[in-house]
């Protein structure tokens, strides 16, 4: 094995799979970033890419790139854990290898044609080949096909090896969670006219991926991360997975109802999806206190130490944004009033960065540490690794500024639209006007700036961490039991 | 002390919890699908026929309920022209096929679903905005047809881009704009000044 350079023999062949699905992550997080800023740089000066790249065409490349670098780096991570989880080779490498690269050349394509063709005539041409027009779900039609397919490869992948190999607590769930989330993206594959049972639908993918079946997946990740890097032991692990898988689908799945107050749906959904929703940061606190005992178990005492420092920022992010940020508008009797505001961007923003972006990132350090022969990455890295740490420190500050930014803005937009307007376009445009949004957006900005300072910053980490380390890792067993 | 832990605390019985309580959730989730899509079906209570594009739409406090309701008064045929259901449904699917294919939700939200760079458009055809029930129909179209040269943007700056909507187009999603401020939202958005109010 040699080190301190990045050489692929270290790796094994799931291992060099999930290297690809992480670099194109990597680039597909850059996107999201100068999309989601020119998005942001709109709201302050409406005139900046009129008519060239309108903000509707921003902010669909910059959500997009968020789901599928998002996705990039759960499949990653699962093939990077997969033949050390199984104990055996990854059973169709090859079929792998070709659906990375149909699926990368596939999103090429889309975001080529969303930038340059951007909307088409009212027909269903269009809905196959330009844009679906669906919030999240934008992808053409030949696009979704793809993307089952690809899943189809994955979900084989996972189920032949597991089978092939040893199936362990963590391999049941999440060969079970694979078949749930290739399966949901179906519910977004047709076209209905009756746009309430449209968005009943639209919903089942966007709120059961997101709030059921990627909380688990990262769950699955998360555990294998932390026997990984600190030595904990199996069982515990497994119980504790299971506890959450328990706890998430039992508030996650009928959480669901806090969509459906204002669809046009039936009007129960006000109790069941209030009360399963306020249900739902429960699994999340067992997962902070989950990662925080182990690591405090372990004294901290681990050979990675920006991979920990991320681990611990998801488990945090995820009770906070996904959790508290949430619960915040959950409830009818507030969402009346937050429901399609600022509000909801800023839950959004630090619920995908703090439940999703953080633990992808753990993985990208995992990687860059075997990648370069299992390098000591614990500390006293060169420069006191003042790379990582900054990075860390700017993306967490530009994402909670965001959030706190988009949150003082929805605060406002409520109650001046909502409450004081009554909702019209008039009420609209005076919390659109009003000082106390303007600046807030503008600190949006400023945040935003400084999350792609950090961003870059992380990437030049990515590519540098490590150069000429000799140091090996210690290799920790999982403790017996 | 023993060595297995309690019962509550052992893996095994956490994966049978985990099993019991996912099932479980999703038999009751489905059973009430079925339940939501039959009473979300065009032509309820919920969800009018597309046909109600050719009466008075409205949208008032219900004392009985304590929130919003649409309500229905008389013909008000659109465009002048009464349609039978099935040209009315055609058209208001051209209408959401547009909305669909000119990306409307990244810049606005239907039902409070979507962007927020532009206005909510899930009551947009009861707006008090377009002036005058009288001149509604005419500034719809024309706003489509050219957004940047009839904004009216409150001084915002913020203006909707000329994005190739034809005439038929256009008629089609106001069509589908005035089918869809029929739906009853469970009273969102509440306290919502309509059109139709102002003239009272």
């Amino acid at each position: 094995m040699r080190t301190g350079i990045i050489d692929s023999a270290n790796l094994n062949g799931g291992q060099q799979l999930a290297v690809k699905y992480f670099s194109v992550a990597v680039v597909l997080f850059l996107a999201q970033m100068l999309f989601g800023l020119a998005a942001a740089i709109q709201f302050v000066r409406p005139d900046f890419l009129y008519n060239v790249l309108d903000f509707s065409v921003n902010r669909m490349v910059h959500i997009n790139a968020m789901v599928v670098w998002m996705l990039y780096g759960f499949v990653g991570a699962v093939y990077w854990l997969l033949e050390e989880e199984s104990g055996t080779r990854i059973v169709g490498l090859g079929l792998g290898n070709l659906a990375f690269w149909v699926l990368t050349a596939a999103v090429a394509v889309v975001v080529v044609v969303y930038l340059l063709v951007q909307t088409g005539p009212g027909n269903d041409l269009t809905r196959w080949f330009v844009n679906e027009g669906r919030e999240y779900l934008e992808a053409p039609r030949w696009a979704d096909l793809g993307i089952v397919a690809v899943l189809g490869v994955f979900f084989y992948n996972v189920a032949a090896t597991f089978s092939k190999g040893r199936w362990s607590g963590i391999a049941g769930v999440l060969t079970l969670d694979l078949v749930a989330l290739a399966g949901l993206y179906c519910a977004g594959m047709f076209y209905l006219t009756n746009i309430t049972a449209d968005q009943y639908w639209w919903w089942w993918v966007i709120h059961l991926w997101v709030e059921a079946t990627w909380e688990v997946l990262v769950g699955c990740i998360m555990a294998w991360g932390l026997m990984h890097m600190l030595g904990v032991r199996r069982r515990i692990v497994e119980t504790w997975l299971y506890i959450e898988v328990a706890l998430m689908f039992g508030s996650g799945i009928l959480g669901l109802g806090h969509h459906y107050f204002w669809i046009g749906t039936p009007d129960y959904w006000f109790s069941i999806g209030g009360f399963f929703s306020a249900l739902e940061p429960i699994p999340l606190v067992a997962m902070v206190v989950h990662s925080v005992y182990d690591a405090g178990v372990h004294k901290f005492k681990n050979g990675n130490h920006p991979a920990l420092a991320w681990i611990i920022a998801h488990t945090f992010g995820n009770f906070l944004g996904a959790g508290v940020w949430g619960f915040m508008h959950t409830l009818p009797q507030i969402n009346l009033y937050t429901h399609g505001t600022q509000w909801t961007a800023s839950h959004g923003h630090l619920a995908f960065f703090g439940a999703y972006a953080t633990i992808n990132i753990a993985f990208f350090y995992i990687a860059m540490q075997t990648w370069r022969g299992n390098i000591w990455l614990g500390g006293g890295l060169a420069g006191g690794g003042w790379k990582w740490k900054w990075a860390l420190a700017l993306l967490n500050l530009g994402v909670i500024g965001m959030t706190v930014a988009l949150l003082i803005a929805g605060y406002e937009q409520s109650f001046i639209e909502r409450a004081v307007e009554g909702s019209t376009w008039g009420g609209y445009f005076a919390a659109q006007q009003h000082p106390w949004f303007q600046q807030a957006m503008a600190w949006r900005l400023v945040f935003g700036v400084v999350t792609l300072a950090g961003v870059l910053l992380l990437v030049w980490d990515l590519l540098t961490i490590g150069v000429g380390e000799m140091r090996r890792a210690p290799q920790l067993a999982a403790e017996a039991g | 002390m023993s060595t297995t832990p309690p019962v509550w605390a052992s893996e095994s019985f956490w994966k049978k919890v985990a099993i019991w309580v996912t099932a479980g959730s999703f038999v009751i989730l489905i059973i009430l699908t079925f339940d939501t899509l039959s009473k979300t079906a065009v032509g309820g209570s919920r969800v009018q026929a597309y046909s109600v594009i050719n009466k008075v739409i409205d949208y008032r406090f219900d004392y009985s309920q304590n929130r919003y309701r649409p309500v229905f008064g008389g013909d008000e045929p659109l465009f002048g022209r009464p349609l039978s259901e099935e040209e009315a449904a055609a058209l208001v699917t051209q209408g959401k096929k547009t909305v669909q294919a000119k990306n409307c939700m990244n810049c606005h939200t239907l039902l409070g679903n979507g962007a927020y760079y532009a206005p909510d458009l899930t009551k947009a055809w009861l707006d008090p905005n377009w002036g005058s029930v009288e001149e509604r129909e005419a500034r719809m179209l024309a706003f489509l047809l050219d957004p940047e040269k009839n904004a009216v943007t409150f001084s915002s700056g913020r203006k909707m881009p000329k994005l190739g909507i034809t005439d038929a187009e256009a008629h089609a999603i106001v069509a589908f704009l005035k089918w869809m401020s029929a739906i009853d939202t469970n009273g969102f958005p509440t306290n919502f000044k309509t059109i139709g109010r102002q003239e009272d």
